[in-house]
């Protein structure tokens, strides 16, 4: 096995880095395979488990128009049959491994996870090969699928929560692949066919659209002879996957949705950045400060702690590769609805107006630098992270440049990006509630002529 | 945090040793405080818990929700830390806190840096006798614990179906009120029930520290018994002499709310984990439905597609009487009825014969399996530790493993057959109402 390690070349090693006082070290190291497959690795010797994390651009924005849901289905049926194995003998050598292999799927890439025992490592790269260069997409297990998302749907609207969240994010990126739901709609689900699922797996389940990462009881070494090994059936596809989406944020709007419940959901919000901007940053320290620290934040302080309006309230700036958002969500009765938003819009614009003290600033890069640590205190954290790291091309040394990054952030920083990048005017509500109850006023009374 | 989790959530930890023994080192102060401490190093944090033995198991008709509401007020302040200001302390450092209450227990925690860990052993040291629940966050923090409600539970209609089973399946065990509490108590709640429960329940003789993580065990003790140490014993909190009577004849209830698909769900009475029987429990549960090969999930999901999923679950980890749940959502355009019957049909099953040798050995391949997985996380091993050690002694948590592989197949048709009885059961309907909100 050792001379299938010519076929690779490693091409980044990145230092060591974390509390030298632990023996937790990253050592993370990048390769290419010669398909064009990225490969991350992380040594962690202290159990005999490895957690391997696949990101592939295969998420729903690459779906054709009238088939959404098709990726999402492509995904969940990856563990649904290969050239070699029914479904349910894919499941039985899994659970009989203790093993667990999970797919998922979102706007921008699908996601495969796998955690198991060391010693059955190569049974389950086997697997993990077979089912992203052999599946085959039964039509009977495309059937099954199609019902299950369909239900799946179906459930999803009564969480009330869920409910709120699709209806924002399709107001926010109307006409755009972000906009919608990856799971797609009852109607578009029943259109999906096994035509159309073949051509997509063969077009974007490419080792060159795709990152792999191996966190556990493995060498960087070994990881690479036995993915050569393993991969190498998989063939590398075409090297575009199409250009980047440029959603343009719909209109501020104030959406009610009725149902019979005993609290609002509530979510307002607009469009953020995408993770490659400049100011990202900045903008997550300031958002720390608003309402991104837990029980440190101002809308934590102002609708939990003085007005006991809510058990959550949080606000979020989300990067995506190519767009991103902001959005401040929470829950409270029915009847304080009108109170919660117009107590969130006044802390929006207070930092805008006032920014943010010297300790509060303080305060936030301290936890943002000093937790960051245990952001990696898992393998499958750990997995996660590298991915994303890769995903958006950060670089391996990211940990170590972070809290540089971070402790630069000033309080004119801070301002700033407040004033440019929270635009109370541009807000789209949407509350998911008993309206009656509720009895919002519109416009909605938020002292600010919102 | 303030957060509650219904004890069957906790289960998932149950499953999980890395194969041999965790090595704990136990001490116990003159006042009568455990500590257990595990020593980790292959990550950079620390996790400290505080685990008192008092959750809403304790409370008594018309209190509900006591436990946890003084959970909340913990955060209020002490004559030394300022109210809200301990989470903010903690974040500074680095570190993430919060805490939960069970039915069994209330713990608070803390993970960061083993150079910060002190400080959040000073905060809990404090606030175990220096709480001062009288502030003006009193009537807010009230309103919070009633937004949870509504968010947890009246508007949730899985955890909604779950309460009013609790109700009807416990006739006297405690177990048969809500953690967060009926609403209508949680509102009646004063500040004096706050101070008499914390009077009576919060005390180092009625509470043990679970520490695991990177942290050195000479200089962490010295520390824990520096703040710890300095604190009075308490006098011995009462016990709960409750005692579940037999069940003799089905219990049946249903929920109508609005809710789009329905749910089916039998809770049978079971013993807790201190029982032999409880292993082969936990394996049953696995042959029933962890996997996607596992019996119901192969029958009602795959084969026969009348239910999006399915659940069995064993809550073998708590102090009183425990509960064997088995659950499925009913598909869209089937019935509740048929889902029922296909369960009934493979309880009756497991129930008349013996499991193969391969679908034993392949369930207790998936325990100790997961019982590997679960020390990934220096957080997930404090939870069984003090899972453990509140139920019986953390010391079971070393015979968990050898208990699972001593388990045969003869074991498992006895504890179905003994347990899976439908007249010791409780079977529980959601029926789902849409649109009734004019």
């Amino acid at each position: 096995m050792k001379k299938l390690a010519l076929l690779f070349f490693l091409a980044f090693v990145a230092p060591v880095f974390l509390s030298p006082l632990s023996e937790a070290r990253l050592s993370p190291r990048k390769a290419i395979l010669q398909n064009g497959l990225t490969v991350v690795t992380s040594e962690q010797k202290a159990l005999p488990m490895v957690t391997i994390s696949l990101l592939i651009e295969a998420g729903s924005r690459f779906e054709p128009e009238g088939r959404e849901g098709l990726a999402n289905i492509a995904a969940r049926l990856l563990t649904y049959g290969t050239k070699s194995r029914t479904a349910l003998q894919i499941s039985e050598t899994l659970d009989f491994l203790g093993a667990t292999l999970s797919t998922a799927c979102g706007e921008e890439a699908a996601s495969v996870s796998m955690t198991l025992l060391k010693k059955d490592l190569d049974t389950g790269l086997q697997l993990l090969a077979e089912i992203l260069s052999a599946s085959t997409f039964p039509a009977e297990e495309i059937d099954r699928q199609k019902q299950s998302v369909i239900a799946s749907i179906r459930a999803r609207e009564e969480d009330p929560g869920q409910v709120a969240q699709v209806k924002f994010i399709a107001t926010l990126f109307p006409k755009s692949p972000y906009g919608r739901p990856v799971e797609g709609t009852a109607e578009s689900v029943k259109r999906v066919d096994r035509p159309g699922l073949l051509e997509f797996y063969q077009k974007y389940y490419r080792p060159n659209h795709a990152i792999l990462t191996v966190v556990g009881d493995v060498s960087h070494q070994e990881a690479i002879d036995r993915l050569g090994k393993a991969f190498r059936p998989w063939e590398k596809g075409g090297a575009s996957v199409g250009p980047a989406p440029r959603p343009a944020p719909g209109a501020p709007t104030v959406i009610k949705i009725n149902k019979d419940l005993t609290q609002a959901n509530i979510i307002l919000g607009h469009e953020g950045v995408p993770r490659a901007h400049p100011d990202y940053y900045a903008i997550q320290v300031m958002n720390y400060i608003l309402g991104g620290g837990g029980f440190s934040s101002r809308l934590m302080e102002s609708i939990r702690n003085q007005r006991g309006l809510a058990y959550s309230v949080y606000s979020a700036f989300e990067p995506e590769k190519y767009a991103g958002s902001f959005q401040v969500s929470m829950q409270t009765k029915n009847e304080s609805a009108g109170e919660a938003i117009r107590v969130a819009v006044e802390e929006i614009y207070k930092i805008r107006e006032q920014g943010a003290t010297e300790e509060e600033l303080k305060a936030a890069k301290d936890y943002l630098i000093g937790s960051f640590p245990l952001r990696l205190d898992t393998n499958r954290k750990v997995a996660v992270f590298l991915s994303q790291v890769e995903f958006f091309s950060l670089g391996l040394d990211y940990p170590e440049y972070y809290p540089v990054i971070i402790r630069a952030v000033t309080r004119e920083d801070v301002l700033r990006v407040a004033k440019r990048y929270l635009q109370p005017e541009k807000l789209i509500v949407v509350v998911v509630a008993d309206q009656t109850k509720a009895a919002l006023k519109t416009p909605l009374d938020t002292g600010r002529g919102l | 945090m303030r957060i509650f989790f219904l004890s069957l959530i906790l289960l998932s930890w149950v499953a999980s040793a890395h194969a041999q023994n965790f090595q704990i080192r136990e001490a116990v102060l003159d006042n009568g405080l455990k500590v257990l401490l595990l020593e980790d190093h292959k990550s950079a944090a620390v996790t400290f818990q505080v685990w008192y033995r008092v959750g809403s198991r304790n409370e008594i008709d018309g209190k509900s929700g006591l436990a946890h509401f003084l959970e909340h007020m913990l955060f209020k302040g002490t004559p030394k830390i300022a109210p809200e200001q301990y989470s903010r302390i903690i974040a500074e450092n680095g570190g993430n806190s919060n805490a939960f209450t069970t039915p069994d227990h209330t713990v608070y925690f803390a993970t960061m840096s083993r150079e910060k860990i002190g400080v959040e052993i000073e905060l809990e040291a404090d606030r175990m006798t220096n709480a001062l629940l009288n502030g003006t966050y009193f009537a807010p923090e009230k309103m919070v614990v009633m937004e949870e409600r509504r968010l947890r539970t009246e508007d949730n209609p899985a955890a909604a179906l779950g309460e009013v089973m609790a109700a009807v399946a416990y006739a006297v065990y405690p177990y048969r009120r809500p953690v967060i509490g009926w609403m209508s108590d949680i509102l009646n709640l004063s500040r004096d029930d706050l101070h008499r429960f914390y009077q009576t329940y919060y005390a180092p003789n009625n509470a043990f520290i679970v520490v695991v993580g990177d942290f050195d065990s000479e200089n962490i003790s010295a520390k824990i018994k520096q703040e710890f140490g300095k604190i009075q014993r308490g006098a011995e909190p009462p016990k709960v002499t409750l005692e579940e009577p037999p069940q003799r004849g089905e219990r049946r209830t249903a929920l109508k709310k609005e809710a789009e698909l329905p749910l089916v769900a039998s809770y049978y009475h079971v013993p807790n984990l201190q029982s032999a029987d409880g292993f082969a429990l936990d394996l049953l549960s696995v042959i029933l439905a962890a996997g996607r090969s596992s019996r119901l999930y192969q029958d009602l999901v795959y084969r026969k597609q009348i239910a999006t999923g399915v659940e069995a679950d064993y809550d073998g980890l708590s102090i009183g009487p425990s509960i064997f749940s088995v659950s499925a959502q009913v598909m869209p355009d089937k019935g509740p009825a048929e889902v029922e019957r296909a369960i009934d049909e493979l309880i009756a099953k497991v129930r008349a014969e013996p499991v193969g040798e391969r679908e034993l050995q392949k369930a207790k391949n998936q325990v100790e399996a997961a019982f590997v997985f679960g020390q990934d996380s220096i957080f997930g091993q404090a939870m069984r530790i003090g899972q453990f050690e509140s139920v019986a002694k953390w010391q079971l948590i070393n015979s968990y493993l050898p208990g699972i592989r001593a388990v045969t197949a003869a074991d498992v048709l006895r504890v179905a057959k003994k347990y899976l009885d439908p007249d010791r059961r409780t079977v529980g309907t959601l029926i789902p109402t849409k649109g009734q909100a004019q």
